[in-house]
């Protein structure tokens, strides 16, 4: 179970700018740690975030083992229509967890 | 790069020790580390040679990193954000971390403000680099620095 | 010089009240009382104020959704302790304490075990699993911004003896005490740290240093693994009683779990 913390407006103005917040739970493993025993522990990170705007990639990002543990984002976007913003995280896997923000634009 | 470490099959003092030192070693400098060529590079790869100029981008980080796990960084590029001009990419690179990439954003003109906050890692005191390209295709870089402080304990 | 000596030992014998085990040694005076909050760089206090970017809410918030959800063999723990845990508001801060039936002291992690087992069907579960870490970081912010006000009579007595022993108690193999760091030396350098007073009031927290969110025994054992001691296991009962001690030497502070800490 992998917690998800959104933090957007639920209404706007139209043509708006909106500050989102976007934090996931996980470790994001660089590969370079050892473990008690000094066996290393595998690489374990999220590779993908994205934001959709009513089905459009309007943001994405590509994470490396530099990002830090319970990646946490900060942007902005334009407030144009009304609809939901989908987040969506990706592991190295292929595995993703996502969250669904609805937004009413005046 | 990955070194095999001495592993004490149980807890004597002296395994203590070796474990002690094992772990130090997570943190000295070699273990894997990228170097200032690794960052040039990695901005070859993405962009070719074309021209790189200061300016627009505005990297914050604070004075002083008390734990490197974890480094709010804050990135501002100066932009209209429309279809016609915007940021198309941002770039976060490192001449210390053990692979001088560490993030890339793909931004669209819904992105109102070309404006992103994170937190990374940094493996040490360094000066953190990004590059932004615009739509027009030109490059524009900016930097900043923080010192990477060392705890009191080694854990270990 | 004879009267000197007396002078001496009398001030001595007035701010030490219990005995300790070297004889020397005295506790934090209570007027210099400082939460390691204090200690922390402006940038790492931001983060535990925020109230969306501190990432001991993760567990917060997950604990929670564990507080409402029912159990398979029995009630959720909102049945008895109220929905939003509204019952639970500022108990976390009396912790540890004694439980009345087994007679025995008990901290969050041991309350939320018992009250598991006795009226959950539900096993304990184990220190650091990520249910009991979400569990104890929703109770404890339960707690947030009460002051921290412990039971140490009666029964409780001679556990706040044990846990305060094992403070001033030189081990490992830098023959060092929690007090010499926490007590002599608070406020000044060790590398790039300023020694903190060694307060629980931030636990559970998130530790920068462990990328990850954990209990007071965690950054208990690594203090002990940090002077070169063998850690004691988690649970442990002079853990327990440690927290005890620590609790009742933290009066005045308030409860800041979920903390962040370096």
């Amino acid at each position: 179970m992998a917690v998800i913390r959104i933090s957007a407006p639920e209404t706007a103005e139209k043509n708006e700018v909106i500050e989102i917040k976007a934090m996931i739970q996980h470790p994001m493993e660089t590969g370079y740690r050892r473990d008690e025993r000094g066996d290393v522990i595998p690489r374990d990170i999220i590779t993908n975030f994205r934001c959709g705007y009513n089905g459009e990639i309007v943001f994405e990002a590509e994470f490396l083992p530099g990002i830090a543990a319970n990646p946490f984002l900060t942007f902005y976007l334009r407030a144009t229509h009304s609809g939901s913003l989908n987040m969506s995280w990706t592991d190295q896997d292929g595995q993703s967890w996502s969250a669904t923000h609805a937004l009413t634009v005046a | 790069m990955d070194k095999p470490l001495s592993r004490p099959t149980d807890w004597t003092r002296r395994g203590v020790i070796a474990a002690g030192t094992a772990a130090m070693s997570l943190f000295v400098p070699g273990v894997a580390e990228a170097t200032p060529d690794d960052l040039e590079n990695a901005i070859r790869d993405l962009f070719g040679d074309r021209p790189l100029s200061e300016g627009r981008v505005v990297v914050g980080l604070p004075p002083i990193a008390e734990n490197g796990n974890s480094v709010a960084l804050n990135i501002s590029v100066d932009s209209p954000m429309t279809p016609e001009d915007h940021v198309r990419q941002i770039v976060v690179l490192s001449p210390r971390n053990p692979i001088a990439t560490l993030a890339q954003f793909r931004l669209s003109p819904s992105v109102a403000r070309a404006d992103i906050s994170t937190r990374v890692r940094l493996a040490g005191t360094q000066t953190v680099r990004v590059v932004a390209e615009i739509s027009d295709g030109s490059l524009w870089t900016g930097k900043a620095s923080t010192y990477v402080t060392l705890a009191a304990c080694v854990i270990g | 010089m004879r009267a000197a000596f007396a002078f001496l030992l009398g001030t001595l014998a007035a701010c030490n009240p219990q005995p300790a085990n070297t004889g020397a040694e005295m506790d934090l005076p209570r007027g210099v009382v400082r939460s390691g909050y204090e200690f922390l760089q402006p940038e790492t206090r931001i983060l535990q104020d925020d109230d969306f970017e501190n990432p001991g809410l993760l567990w917060v918030q997950q604990g929670a959704v564990l507080f409402e959800t029912p159990m398979q063999g029995g009630p959720a723990c909102a049945s008895c302790h109220g929905e939003g845990g509204r019952l639970l508001t500022g108990a976390a801060a009396h912790y540890p304490a004694m439980e009345s039936q087994s007679g025995e002291l008990v901290n969050l992690e041991g309350r939320i075990n018992l009250c598991r087992e006795r009226y959950q069907g539900a096993p304990a579960l184990a220190y650091e699993s990520s249910e009991l870490l979400a569990l104890t970081a929703y109770t404890a912010s339960l707690a947030r911004g009460m002051e921290q006000s412990v039971n140490i009579t009666g029964a409780a007595a001679p556990y706040y003896d044990a846990g305060r022993a094992y403070f001033f108690a030189r081990k490992g193999q830098y023959n060092l005490s929690c007090h010499q760091c926490h007590d002599e030396n608070w406020g000044r350098q060790l590398r790039g740290d300023t020694i903190s007073q060694g307060h629980g009031n931030a636990f559970p927290a998130y530790r920068l240093e462990w990328q990850d969110f954990g209990s007071l025994h965690r950054r208990l054992r690594d203090c002990d693994s940090g002077i070169r001691a063998e850690p004691l296991p988690y649970g442990s009962e002079t853990y327990v009683a440690v927290e005890l001690y620590l609790a009742k030497r933290a009066e005045g502070l308030v409860m800041e779990s979920p903390g962040v800490r370096r």
